[in-house]
């Protein structure tokens, strides 16, 4: 495979057989800034007028769809580890015979270790997602399984969609409040989930859509529609979309763990000390553990002193939707909500708005929300002393996580501070290098761990608010020896640099790193 | 630091997390086995613990076992040390 | 040495937990060998705190041991292993009389000096945890130079009184009236004794301000969560902190003109003053309340 050194010097690809050519990483803002050739073609579609358009079973909305092997399907992850429709879909299209798809979903739910079997049989053989973990995860990482994998943040996604690069034939979306012309929802229904975000994209540029529903209400939905009839081609309607209990969840509770905490407690003395907490700020907090934490104390400090931000963004969970109830925030911006509490916020205020993945984070469009954003918090699994972060890959090289918001939001925040604890499970969080190149550096301004706040020698500026605030200032080059003196130096995994597992695009479809197969 | 002579099987530490299990008899040469989630990133780590600790203690033979739930350095050291004293005693010096 | 309002109880046989000890925000802890450690498990206990103190760098965190009484048969390994380690302090439970602290002493010294440490290095922290300890408690703080602080053991003293423990504390009133008493008289510090229920963070801030306006210099935290709102109940007023700075102020002008009296705001203040006001600075510092001039 011919290979091209990015500007991180990772490794990357210039072609991807089965997928097409790339460009390697050089800067996060490289391709931005001057206009690009138009997007893609939309479907326009000429059908009869019709008063309804469920059709019998999802066969049916298959044969309806003119799907044909080697075409790309795509799904949401709304339904997370309560969806029960990729398996339905995916076990349908084995049956009726299909061979070489490409998938291409928003991500994989965590639940979903049949994807699989279906590579291996031959059902999926090009794989375009988020993230990747459990068994999946494992099956790639080993390097038996041979087919293309490309992975995108969310921005990414939308932008790939919108561009061409993933062509979306049959679209399969789960719809958890229908009505029998395709008008859309998800915050109401037995298996509400909150908002459809990365569904809307797809619903927009997709050749053919089937909303699969198990809650289809009388014509026409009201009062609120997240995708419009008029992008819908059939409706089928299936007993269940999955289990409510773990689709909505209640929502992740602050931790108590003191490592955790104290993580939080000095990301927030950062986010204060940077000024960056005024009137008319936004914010997007992360899901849970330290990177959710930050907000108590962040809530604390707004509420004394009366402080009422912008917009909150994201990813959005209870502790999200209640500072929205408590009018700490004007707006909330929810391109995907991750617990009960949420769906509920969203169905009650007109303040919590729906958007779609390309509004939330698309580099591609006229404006997207990240780069409003003021401040992000973020998680890793590994980050490196250039400041780049690992959120896909373990300390055993193998796939375990999701790409999601983590370059966009990083990218596009006036501070974007990622938080780790500066060794978890006795292995060092900070290395040398990654293991995989996810988020670069130059988009971190600050790596917050319980021993220190490491602060990118590029930010002159918040080095010297942090200083003179008295916060614990670390060196990340100092920081990584002092852990290493506790844990021992770690001994890197073995790869295989002959066996690419897939490739990490950057948001604007450079090639940011290459995940390998474990020897 | 007086030679140990090992008399039994011994172990000590917990499966909690941040803690390992090393469990130790007595044997003719020194042999590790290194199990748990960090097996193949501190090998090297963990072989030169053992090595160091061995040599503390004037220890020709071990049969060492290690089930690490991701325990840091020096609580490796001193649940290896416990098994080894619980394992044996100190010759008294002639 | 820098003020110690906060030690955490850290079982010696818990590495998670010790592993993180800087992390947690305590001025100092403790590495119980006793109470929170199984019979079994003593030696395991020792080493491994022993392993932690030799190798681990705690930075600015004061560590204290508890070893186990010396009426165990734990008490002479402790001392053998965790003294050439060199803490700050051991803690020694169930101290009846100074004779129980010169005993000890007399053994730590013979270690020290064993292990060429200075002698002295090792402070004694002696638990007054019986009505006999608390009736001692003056001869016990000033037995030897070494005692640096009195503790007090809430938990068995009221056992041993007969009486329970609750969270009005008046059955523990006397007890730390006499201990705070004591431990001035010998010029040492005072550690009050834990609250046990860590949900009640409204209990320990009250219990906490309570002791610190008896005179305590610092209390028992048995969880991280507790240290927070044990330093609350610590951090000086403005109006204390202002009026601190000034009595230093007054009193540094005073050396430097060689004056004997120190006035301040036109009334005469002398060294104990002098001594709260130099206390109040130091601990006003660990709430980054600023000194400036005015």
């Amino acid at each position: 495979m011919d290979m091209s050194v990015n500007s991180l010097g990772r490794s990357v690809p210039m072609y991807l057989p089965g997928v097409g050519h790339f460009s390697p990483y050089t800067s996060p803002f490289a391709m931005l800034g001057k206009p690009a050739a138009s997007a893609a073609p939309m479907q326009l579609r000429r059908p009869m007028p019709a008063r309804s358009k469920v059709v019998a079973d999802i066969e049916k909305a298959v044969e309806l769809s003119g799907l044909k092997d080697g075409m790309t399907i795509s799904f949401h992850h709304h339904l997370r580890n309560g969806d029960a429709v990729i398996p339905m879909v995916l076990g349908v299209l084995q049956k009726m015979g299909f061979k070489n798809l490409t998938f291409a979903p928003s991500s994989i739910p965590d639940a979903h270790d049949c994807i699989a079997d279906y590579i291996r049989s031959g059902l999926i053989t090009r794989l375009y997602t988020s993230g990747v973990r459990g068994e999946l995860g494992k099956l790639l990482s080993a390097g038996e399984i041979n087919i293309p994998v490309v992975i995108r943040s969310h921005g990414g996604r939308a932008r790939a969609i919108e561009e061409g690069s993933i062509s979306i034939d049959v679209a399969f979306l789960a719809a958890p409040a229908c009505d029998c012309l395709g008008n859309i929802t998800g915050h109401t229904g037995p298996s509400a989930c909150g908002s459809l975000g990365y569904a809307i994209t797809d619903s927009k540029y997709a050749r053919y859509v089937v909303a699969i529903t198990d809650n289809l209400v009388e014509y026409p939905l009201h009062p609120k529609i997240s995708i419009p009839q008029h992008f819908v081609d059939s409706v089928v309607c299936i007993d269940s979309l999955g289990d409510p209990k773990k689709i909505a969840t209640g929502a992740a509770r602050i931790t108590r763990n003191p490592v955790d905490l104290r993580i939080a407690k000095d990301s927030f003395r950062l986010m204060k000390a940077s000024g960056i907490v005024e009137p008319g700020f936004s914010f997007q907090m992360g899901v849970g553990g330290a990177s959710l934490a930050v907000a108590k104390y962040l809530e604390e400090y707004m509420k004394e002193k009366g402080i009422c931000g912008s917009f909150g963004l994201g990813g959005v969970g209870g502790y999200m939707a209640s500072m929205l109830e408590e009018g700490l925030f004007s707006t909330v911006f929810d391109v995907q909500s991750f617990d009960s509490a949420v769906t509920k916020s969203m169905t009650e205020n007109p303040n919590h708005i729906e958007i779609d993945a390309s509004w939330y984070a698309n580099p591609f469009n006229a404006g997207c929300l990240v780069h409003n954003l003021d401040c992000v918090i973020l998680a890793a699994l590994e980050v490196d002393t250039d400041f780049n972060v690992n959120v896909l890959t373990g300390n055993d090289g193998v796939l375990r996580g999701a790409s999601g918001g983590h370059q966009d939001t990083a990218a596009g925040a006036k501070l974007s501070i990622v938080v780790a604890p500066s060794f978890r499970g006795g292995v060092p969080s900070i290395k040398d290098k990654v293991t995989t190149v996810t988020t670069p550096g130059e988009t971190v301004d600050a790596i917050v761990t319980e021993r220190g706040i490491c602060i990118n020698p590029a930010r002159e500026d918040l080095l010297a608010s942090a200083l003179k605030a008295g916060l614990p200032v670390a060196d990340i080059t100092e920081l990584k020896k002092e852990v290493e003196k506790l844990t021992g130096i770690p001994h890197p995994a073995e790869y295989d640099y002959d066996k690419v597992v897939a490739v990490v695009e950057y948001r604007d479809g450079t090639l940011i790193d290459t995940v390998y197969g474990r020897k | 630091m007086n030679k140990l002579i090992l008399l039994r099987t011994a172990s000590a530490g917990t499966l909690e997390s941040s803690d390992c299990v090393v469990t130790v008899s007595p044997a003719e040469k020194m042999e590790l086995e290194y199990k748990g989630a960090n097996s193949a990133v501190f090998a090297e780590r963990t072989r030169q613990l053992v090595d160091d600790v061995a040599k503390q203690y004037a220890l020709e033979g071990a049969q060492i076992s290690i089930q690490d739930q991701g325990a840091l350095e020096i609580t490796m050291r001193a649940r290896l040390e416990t098994a080894l004293q619980r394992a044996g005693k100190e010759a008294v010096k002639q | 040495m820098k003020p110690c309002r906060s030690m955490l109880y850290i079982p010696g046989d818990s590495p998670g937990m010790i592993q993180h000890a800087p992390v947690f925000g305590a001025d100092s802890i403790l590495l119980d060998l006793e109470d929170a450690v199984a019979l079994t498990e003593k030696d395991a206990a020792r080493k491994m705190v022993a392993c932690y103190l030799k190798y681990y760098d705690f930075k600015n965190l004061i560590v204290t041991v508890r070893v186990n009484g010396a009426d165990t048969e734990f008490f002479d390994d402790d001392l053998k292993e965790i003294i050439p380690c060199a803490p700050a302090a051991i803690r020694i439970p169930k101290c009846n009389g100074p004779q129980d602290v010169l005993a000890a002493d007399r053994k730590i010294e013979a270690l020290e000096k064993e292990n060429s440490i200075p002698v002295g290095t090792v402070r004694i922290h002696a638990m007054i945890e019986t009505a006999v300890g608390l009736e001692n408690a003056y001869l016990i703080a000033s037995a030897c130079p070494r005692v640096q602080a009195l503790t007090l053991g809430g938990q068995d003293l009221t056992a041993d009184m007969g009486v329970q423990k609750t969270k009005e504390g008046w059955e523990l009133f006397y007890a730390r009236s006499r201990v705070v008493v004591a431990a001035r008289a010998a010029g040492v510090d005072v550690y009050d004794t834990v609250w046990a229920d860590i949900s009640d963070k409204e209990g320990l801030l009250k219990e906490s301000k309570l002791i610190v306006n008896l005179g305590f210099t610092g209390k028992a935290a048995i969880h991280p969560d507790q240290i927070e709102t044990i330093h609350q109940a610590f951090m000086p007023n403005e109006k204390e902190f202002r009026k601190a700075a000034r009595v230093m102020e007054a009193a540094e002008n005073a050396k430097k003109e060689g004056k004997g009296v120190i006035s301040v705001d036109g009334k005469m203040v002398d060294a104990p003053v002098v001594a709260r006001a130099r206390h109040l600075l130091e601990l006003a510092d660990l709430y980054g309340f600023e000194r400036s001039g005015s």
